[in-house]
């Protein structure tokens, strides 16, 4: 379903990331480790498609089209969403209103109170997008607004990160729903999952996993197998591990 | 106007401010502009009034074709009062120069909210008075719709010198929605409105002023707002059209415990546009508090959006907020908050913004599948969206009309 050849990304002039290559099945979720700093959100935003990160070599395929050069707007009507780690205050603009663009414009009132209740967020849908949420609301506004858009690929930027744990399971559902967990065959939907500590895996399953330092991938493997080597070793132990 | 109401002192201090020029915005002068006004008649029922001037003045929110909406409605065209009635018992609705004359007590209310010598506009207001409304609600009435005032400008070059007196006594409640426009044509002229305000013991007054001036009016309002114990002043400015010079500082004083002032703006200015609009509140009593929040855009034209708060005594808290969007090269917005604490215990806090559309807040946006510009457009659409506590449904609907009417200019 996706597929990254030796792709380069800078930010602002700098190299982040730098030839990685991987691919996505279909129905398959992707896990990515990584400590601060090692490239996990450039390559996340450079898959999306947001203009500050340059894919300056190598090129991103979807469905089998080149979708490189192609703008944000775009790649999100072919079926790209991303949950945002710090997504930006939208003042004026309500939850309710973002959630209906989510769902391509369709003024259902019902659907969207059906989803908002689902992501216990209906008494949020009058707020302003992101203003003066709390860590979990932030996560499950995001959330909200990708079931309304229904992606079939989720790139997932640290959805367990600033979460406590009354809201951590919620979260891991609405993921587990997304990702057509509760299918064990004819699953479409695909997933690319960012995580710093490993949490969100105690909630959500993953096919395979890489491990991205300095900007490449480290190594590849058994998501549980790497969590349990990061448990014991940390990130520096990888850094010493030969690949 | 009676001699016997027209005070002697006050005559003779605007006699005295007749050059004044006012600390703030361009000087005008006032020799430039007509004081005659061809009169216009009487209409028993507003609903026959021209159509055009109908679409005018509903743009503003004055609705003439179903009384059934308003409890009260107060039209001035020119320096003619075209209509002034009353539609509920305990609401009073006349020119303010029937109500001096009916009214001698009224005396006591007159100039004591605005200095009549504060500047040049004051003195004019004093000297060539045009009429202006005066809106009453009796103690403990509660109006059911709101009350609706027009001030309207049809004749070229001439200069319009309100003066509006509301009084809304104990424990009442009221809206009242005032609209001020021109006819739509190229219209010269300048709108000069004193507007003073006694919100007393428990009263509840909201003012929503929607302004649909032209590119070459001058117009300079005096407000000023006095606040007795528990009262509520809510008051909503919007101004969306162009306006050649606009220069307001509307002040509220808190002189009971617990008043509350609200000042909400939202103001657009396109290419040729001055504004320089304030709103300032004193808070002179315990446990008063207010709330100023000015949203401005320019497309071109220059935005000058003060404000200031005074704590006098404590505990009172106030807020005050400001952000700006330019969507132009040319535009300009300048954000002046002050805050004054004049005693230990103030709780006194201010917040301003300004710049273009966060190329982030696009972005995000966009990653949910809007094109870019509609992206934009629903920025722009909630930064200008009036939501107001409190307001009824119908009048939030007016409002909304005005934004989207404005919003198709603005993209």
């Amino acid at each position: 379903m996706l597929e990254v050849e030796d792709l380069t990304v800078e930010v602002e002039g700098k190299e982040i990331v730098h030839d990685i290559s991987f691919n996505v099945d279909i129905g398959e979720t992707l896990v990515l480790f990584g400590p601060n700093g090692s490239g996990k959100t450039t390559l996340l935003m450079a898959i999306m498609g947001l203009p500050r990160y340059r894919v300056t070599r190598g090129r991103i395929v979807f469905k089998g089209q080149d979708i490189t050069h192609l703008p944000v707007d775009e790649r999100a009507r072919m079926g790209i969403g991303i949950l945002f780690q710090r997504p930006p205050v939208v003042r004026g603009v309500k939850m309710r209103e973002i959630v209906r663009a989510c769902l391509g414009g369709r003024e259902d009132g019902a659907v969207i109170e059906q989803l908002a209740q689902k992501a216990n967020m209906v008494e949020i849908l009058d707020r302003e997008v992101n203003y003066g949420f709390s860590g979990g609301e932030i996560k499950r506004s995001e959330l909200l607004q990708l079931m309304a858009q229904s992606p079939e690929f989720v790139l997932l930027d640290e959805p367990d990160s600033g979460v406590d744990l009354v809201n951590i399971s919620l979260v891991g559902e609405m993921i587990n729903e997304l990702l057509q967990k509760d299918r064990l065959r004819s699953r479409t939907n695909s997933g690319l999952l960012i995580t710093h500590t490993g949490h969100i895996l105690d909630y959500v399953d993953a096919d395979r996993a890489c491990v991205l330092l300095y900007g490449g991938i480290w190594c590849r493997g058994n998501p549980r197998e790497i969590l349990v080597s990061i448990k014991s070793h940390g990130y520096e132990g990888c850094a010493v591990c030969q690949k | 106007m009676s001699e016997i109401t027209r005070s002697k002192a006050a005559r003779e201090r605007a006699e005295r401010a007749r050059e004044k020029a006012a600390p703030l915005g361009d000087d005008i002068d006032l020799d430039a502009y007509s004081q005659v006004a061809e009169e216009h008649p009487y209409q028993d029922d507003p609903s026959r009034l021209p159509l055009e001037t109908k679409q005018r003045m509903l743009e503003t929110g004055v609705v003439l074709d179903d009384a059934s909406q308003r409890s009260g409605t107060f039209l001035q065209v020119d320096h003619s009062v075209v209509h002034s009635k009353a539609g509920q018992d305990g609401l009073e609705v006349m020119s303010t120069v029937t109500a001096l004359e009916e009214y001698p007590w009224l005396k006591d209310y007159w100039w004591r909210a605005v200095a009549v010598d504060a500047d040049k506009f004051t003195a004019q207001a004093e000297l060539h008075q045009t009429h202006g409304y005066f809106i009453r609600v009796l103690p403990g009435v509660k109006a059911i719709q709101p009350i609706q005032a027009c001030l309207y400008l049809s004749q070229h070059g001439l200069a319009q010198n309100v003066h509006n007196l509301i009084i809304a006594e104990e424990g009442s409640e009221l809206h009242i929605i005032t609209g001020c426009a021109t006819a739509p044509i190229e219209q010269e002229g300048l709108h000069i409105g004193i507007s003073e305000f006694y919100v007393k013991k428990g009263a509840k007054l909201t003012f929503t002023m929607i302004h649909n001036w032209a590119p070459k009016m001058a117009v300079r309002p005096r407000s000023g707002i006095i606040v007795e114990e528990g009262g509520v002043f809510l008051s909503n400015y919007i101004c969306l059209k162009p306006v050649r010079t606009l220069q307001m500082y509307p002040t509220a004083q808190c002189v009971g415990e617990n008043a509350l002032v609200r000042f909400n703006s939202v103001l657009v200015a396109p290419p040729g546009t001055i504004m320089d609009v304030g709103s300032r509140v004193i808070l002179a009593a315990r446990g008063s508090r207010t709330e100023v929040v000015a949203r401005a855009i320019t497309t071109g034209g220059i935005i000058i959006a003060r404000g200031h708060l005074v704590g006098q005594v404590a505990p009172v808290k106030g807020h005050l907020e400001c952000r700006g969007l330019i969507l132009s090269e040319k535009g300009r917005i300048h954000a002046i908050p002050e805050l004054e604490g004049l005693v230990e215990g103030v709780d006194l806090s201010h917040e301003a913004a300004v710049g273009k559309i966060a190329e982030e807040e696009i972005e995000y946006l966009m990653a949910r599948g809007l094109s870019r510009d509609q992206a934009i457009a629903a920025i722009v659409r909630g930064f200008l969206s009036v939501d107001i506590e409190g307001l009824p449904p119908q009048l939030e609907a007016e409002l909304q009309r005005a934004v989207e009417l404005s919003e198709k200019e603005l993209l």
